[in-house]
């Protein structure tokens, strides 16, 4: 059977391949290449070594929307998770208005990040104003906690919505039998649930770090990084330096960064996977 | 003890009513903001409801939609959509059959390669893909879903290939002794058995499709006009002079209805292909 299906590869596979060649491998390596060179369009691109890379790694507002990643990452992934968690431990304990509760919840997923982060700029902002603070716009504090408030209320009912799959996947058996030898509810949690629930966990961990370093869309339209880059993620960081910016040096710096961002998207992703898969338990 | 435990359940689900209350206010603030006139939207009056004087009815979204460009970005965000998804859908689970099927080094390294592509971010490949496109003519809303079917290519495939060993190989062998070719064998066979998860990938791509900004905002060719929604509503916002409230506040709930429209009738679906994307992913 497989020699017959073989036969057939340009019909089942090449359509497949040749729009992934278009649209992922060539661009990809030709970025690869351009993070090397000088250029403003690719036909006028000139080699310059690592030039590129050095000034990314010295260039402070890159560091800063690095650490201004990364704090946000570990902030949004814990609160997040522990809050996605605990309604999830709630709504499948069969109370009233499950069904309601977990559609409301979940309904912030399906609106696109710019338009969440209009609303939510509206919002904030007004009721910053009503209390005579300053905008989100000249406050960096105040940017950075906005986008944690809008990041959980979109997240949140996404990772909720995986929790309850693997609460519910867990064997009652094991519920009663802990019940039985006298376990109170802290130790069912602590000793049946959180280990049986340790894949769905690896899973939500993983997406709610990577969502939070490749934060964009909420980032542009909450601050925009204003005030002066104090809250500028890595994406917008970089996508600021190649279309922000006028001089033919920038893109190839955006092309270090971006590559450099790459890398390290890669890096957490294969130690994140490593250190929970190793927690996980075989049901 | 029963008794007990049912006090905690009823404070439990009172806690968890408010917080939903909480929840959809965002939305509900955009609403009923949307029904007042231009001079009743301001900062103090924003968390007001609409009063007889400030209610305007629908003018706010009539305004939205006559708006220049409006309609013609709805409709580009649907065919762009429709075709992606369309494009994706088959060829992708063409493409996944093919891989699970036929064990050799190429398909393997192809696999790897799809799995490797979904974990790099789209600012790796911005500006290249964006000329790319350019140079061979996808820069427009009829053929940017062949760029779409490239970059979501990753998820699909390796979505797909997750849930292809749930397809018996004895039913495929006994339609090959039949008969059938694979072509047949794929499409009166293996697909309607995919009918799940062809409706569970849909959902994901569909809610990524609607509302990407970054990749139409770059690969689009702006100057003739070409926009989506999410790139139409970031216009009203950042248009230089006053911003007007109404009519985007407007636009935002024109944008955001639909979605809630087709959450309510498909919600069973949708959240179970998220569980199902996300259990595979």
């Amino acid at each position: 059977m497989e020699k017959a299906i073989k036969k057939y590869w340009p019909i089942f596979v090449l359509p497949t391949l040749a729009a992934f060649s278009i649209g992922f491998i060539y661009p990809f390596l030709q970025g690869l290449y351009l993070s090397f060179c000088k250029f403003i369009t690719i036909d006028n691109a000139t080699w310059n070594g690592i030039k590129n890379y050095l000034y990314a790694f010295t260039d402070e507002a890159f560091l800063h929307s690095f650490f201004f990643s990364a704090g946000f990452t570990i902030v949004s992934t814990l609160l997040i998770n522990v809050i996605a968690f605990a309604i999830a431990l709630a709504l499948t304990r069969n109370i009233k208005g499950t069904n309601l509760f977990r559609s409301v919840y979940f309904l912030p997923n399906l609106i696109g990040g710019i338009v969440l982060g209009y609303i939510w700029q509206i919002l904030i902002n007004c009721a910053l104003a009503l209390l005579e603070k300053p905008l989100l716009a000249v406050n960096p504090t105040f940017g950075f906690w906005g986008l944690i408030i809008l990041m959980c209320w979109q997240q949140i009912g996404y990772m909720m919505i995986i929790y309850i799959a693997g609460l519910q996947s867990i064997p009652s058996d094991y519920l009663e039998a802990a019940r039985i030898d006298g376990a109170n509810e802290w130790q069912i949690l602590t000793k049946v649930k959180i280990p049986n629930v340790m894949p769905s966990i690896t899973i939500c961990l993983f997406l709610s770090v990577t969502n939070g370093f490749k934060l964009f869309d909420q980032n542009l339209a909450l601050t925009a990084g204003e005030p002066g880059h104090m809250t500028e993620g890595l994406a917008l960081n970089i996508y600021d330096t190649f279309y922000g910016r006028v001089g033919p040096q920038w893109k190839g710096y955006g092309q270090a960064k971006a590559v450099i961002f790459c890398v390290l998207v890669i890096v957490i992703s294969l130690i994140q996977l490593r250190a929970t898969r190793s927690k996980e338990v075989q049901q | 003890m029963t008794k007990k435990k049912s006090i905690f359940d009823t404070i439990l689900s009172i806690f968890l009513g408010i917080l939903s209350l909480a929840w959809i206010y965002p939305v509900f603030m955009i609403l009923f903001n949307s029904l007042k006139s231009e001079q009743h939207i301001s900062t103090s009056s924003i968390f007001e409801l609409p009063t007889v004087e400030s209610f305007v009815g629908l003018d706010n979204y009539l305004n939205a939609i006559n708006a220049k460009g409006f309609m013609t970005a709805f409709w580009y965000s649907l065919v762009i959509t429709v075709s992606s998804l369309v494009l994706i859908l088959i060829c992708c689970s063409m493409c996944a059959w093919y891989i699970t099927r036929v064990k050799s080094k190429l398909s393997n390294a192809c696999y790897y390669l799809f799995v490797f592509s979904m974990v790099v971010p789209f600012q790796m490949l911005m500006f290249t893909l964006s000329a790319t496109a350019d140079r061979i003519g996808l820069s427009n809303p009829y053929n940017i879903c062949i760029i779409y079917l490239g970059f979501g290519a990753g998820l699909a495939v390796f979505m797909f290939c997750g849930f292809m060993k749930s397809v018996p190989l004895e039913i495929e062998e006994a339609a090959m002794i039949d008969g059938c070719n694979p072509l047949q064998i794929f499409f009166l066979i293996v697909l309607p058995i995919l009918k799940p998860t062809l409706i569970s990938v849909g959902i994901l791509e569909t809610m990524w499709l609607w509302n990407d900004y970054l990749l139409p905002y770059l690969v689009l060719d702006r100057t003739k006009g070409y926009t989506t929604i999410p790139i139409f509503i970031q216009y009203f916002k950042g248009s230089y002079g006053k911003v007007e409230m109404g009519p985007m506040m407007a636009s935002i709930m024109l944008t955001v209805l639909p979605i809630i429209i087709v959450y309510i009738f498909c919600q069973k679906y949708i959240i179970k292909g998220v569980v199902a994307g996300a259990v595979k992913g």
